[in-house]
């Protein structure tokens, strides 16, 4: 049972202290900050659905995100729905496509899949820029009036906040159930062995693409959820290559394959992110900074902070999952 | 329809400096099994150090093709020390993961320096005319180099001792090894030779289109499809493969908008990789 692990009392901690922190004092930049790491933390759990549990490096993660906004803001102001419920439709459309398309691609073994995540990111941005309901390569904007039912433009900012902070929290319990579920163990031996793992009865093929599906749902409503909030959406913002590339960095620092460190490596990484940004003569080079610290992870610390902290504390295991 | 006749010749030319882009891809990915992923970031690099040596010298363009192909053998070789060598044998994950961090850093610091705004080498060479159309000379030029090039490294790879060396340690590392090749020069080379085709091409792009440091992106998709459709590690399969996608790209692009154009190429990389998973020419291995 869930409940049983410790983790998941922590999962809630975790999302009760970004719920309380800007709500004490009322802080706009602080609640703006943490939604910009809640985004991070959502991005990251779902990429390391694919690439640390399941070995599969997916480049164009931020697919689902962008698709999902798009969605969710069509239905929510063409359509008119309300917007819990475009957001819900706006994960399950973007899983549903994950799905049927995952079946296809994920024939591609290995390397061969991560080619074709480019290709996807490219094909979709292509796709989006060309098509007109969605305002092809302008985009689509709300009109304020698209807030009045949630009781004016502030206290919908703060709804989107409390509802992003939940789909932080659900990423991550999402990644722990799964973490700890005979689905999750057959998501490892593909990753240990593929072949071994297929002789001994995993069905490879249907695993791949149903995590493949599952890690664009939650990403899918953070989308719809964050642009409605933004209040506009364009292809290069909502297919931004860098926010996916970056992706991989958080997951990659924090450690792959662990809760934890998806999270952890996804707040580091924001805050990092932030303060480079604001640097006058940084700026510039943030994505130096990020490729360089990649490649640093990558050819020493292949665990991530949080295999060096397995390292020196193994019992913690146990409750850091 | 002559129209049509013409985008598809001009799209065939075009098609041999795809080919040229892919042979490193092909040749990298073949040899070490790594996919190189600073692939785009080097064809990059290669147009602006076009834009930068034609811009301080001024002569012919096609001169500069070799200090930029020396210059990308010496880069090749840094970047393999750095990212590539501790991470060859080990899961594809982590050498996709290594050399996508390097491409970070190499458009990062392209992008400071030169931001992403279009630049052009302003070059060109008496075209064709033929009735209403006219070849540009640059097309045709382009074309010719892609070929010379693609003909000198089948002669290296199959007429060279160090090519033959390379070809061993693509078959078999191990054997080669115990043959007395040393397999780190070996791959050291390679990957030089592959960086330098990748430089070379862009540098050969840079005369035919205005580009950006971002520009690498498209010419690293078009080339997986080309080794995709080619197989690894034939140099005149990547030129045919690389033509055949800038002939298709010739029909399309009279009927349909540009931008539709990755569409259309990444259905046919799927296509093929579902189909074809060995390649249109045959065995996957070099």
């Amino acid at each position: 049972m869930i409940l049983r692990r410790p983790f998941f009392w922590i999962i809630l901690a975790i999302a009760a202290l970004f719920l309380y922190l800007p709500l004490r004092s009322n802080d706009v930049s602080l609640r703006e900050d943490l939604i910009l790491i809640a985004i991070a933390i959502i991005l990251a759990s779902n990429l390391n659905l694919m690439i640390g549990y399941t070995g599969y490096v997916n480049f164009g993660h931020i697919v689902f995100y962008g698709l999902g906004g798009y969605i969710g803001l069509y239905l929510a102001t063409v359509l008119g729905w309300n917007l819990v419920l475009s957001a819900l439709m706006a994960g399950l459309a973007v899983s549903v496509c994950a799905l049927l398309f995952g079946l296809l691609i994920l024939r591609l073994r290995g390397a061969y899949f991560a080619l074709a995540t480019i290709g996807v990111l490219q094909a979709v941005q292509a796709f989006v820029a060309n098509f007109d309901p969605w305002g092809r390569s302008t985009g689509m904007y709300l009109s304020f009036a698209v807030y009045q039912p949630l009781g004016g433009a502030m206290r919908a900012l703060w709804l989107t906040y409390y509802l992003i902070i939940a789909v932080m929290a659900l990423s991550m319990i999402l990644s722990l159930a799964i973490k700890n579920s005979k689905f999750g163990l057959g998501l490892f031996a593909i990753r240990e062995d593929e072949d071994a793992a297929v002789v001994l009865g995993v069905n490879a093929t249907v695993y791949k693409a149903i995590i493949y599906s599952v890690s664009a749902f939650l990403p899918a409503v953070a989308g719809a959820l964050m642009f409605y909030k933004n209040g506009m959406i364009d292809p290069s913002i909502a297919f931004e290559y860098m926010l996916s590339l970056e992706g991989i960095v958080m997951l990659m620092l924090g450690g792959q394959g662990a809760v934890m460190g998806a999270a952890l490596g996804a707040a580091l990484y924001e805050k990092l992110r932030s303060f480079l940004l604001t640097s006058p003569t940084l700026s510039n080079f943030h994505l130096v900074i990020a490729g360089g610290l990649l490649l640093l992870v990558v050819l020493f610390a292949p665990g991530g902070l949080i295999g060096w902290f397995y390292r020196v504390l193994p019992r913690a295991r146990k409750v850091i999952e | 329809m002559s129209g049509v006749l013409a985008s598809m010749i001009d799209g065939l030319l075009v098609g041999a400096v795809y080919g040229l882009a892919a042979m490193g891809l092909s040749l990298i990915w073949g040899v070490m099994d790594v996919i190189n992923l600073t692939h785009g970031a080097m064809i990059a690099l290669g147009m602006f150090a076009m834009y930068l040596l034609f811009g301080a010298l001024m002569t012919n363009a096609y001169v500069l093709l070799l200090p930029v192909m020396a210059a990308g053998l010496l880069l090749g070789i840094v970047v393999y020390w750095m990212s590539v060598h501790r991470v060859v044998g080990r899961p594809m994950l982590m050498s996709l993961l290594s050399t996508f961090a390097v491409n970070m850093m190499v458009i990062g610091i392209g992008t400071a320096i030169w931001s992403t705004s279009p630049y052009n080498v302003n070059f060109s060479l008496p075209g064709i005319t033929i009735g209403a159309y006219t070849f540009t000379g640059n097309h045709i030029a382009a074309a010719i180099g892609a070929v010379v090039i693609a003909l000198a490294l089948q002669l290296f790879l199959y007429h060279t001792r160090t090519g033959k060396a390379i070809r061993a340690v693509a078959d078999n590392r191990e054997a080669a090894e115990l043959m007395g090749i040393s397999t780190t020069a070996v791959l050291t080379i390679a990957f030089g030779i592959g960086i330098a085709l990748a430089c070379t091409s862009g540098a050969l792009v840079s005369t035919l289109f205005p580009f950006t440091i971002l520009s690498g992106a498209t010419y690293q998709l078009k080339s997986f499809v080309v080794t995709i459709l080619a197989g690894l590690g034939k140099p005149f399969g990547a030129l045919v493969a690389g033509v055949l996608l800038g002939l298709l790209e010739g029909v399309v692009t009279p009927f349909i908008a540009v931008s539709w154009i990755p569409l259309i190429e990444f259905g046919l990389f799927v296509v093929v990789l579902v189909a074809f998973p060995q390649g249109i020419f045959g065995r996957a291995t070099a």
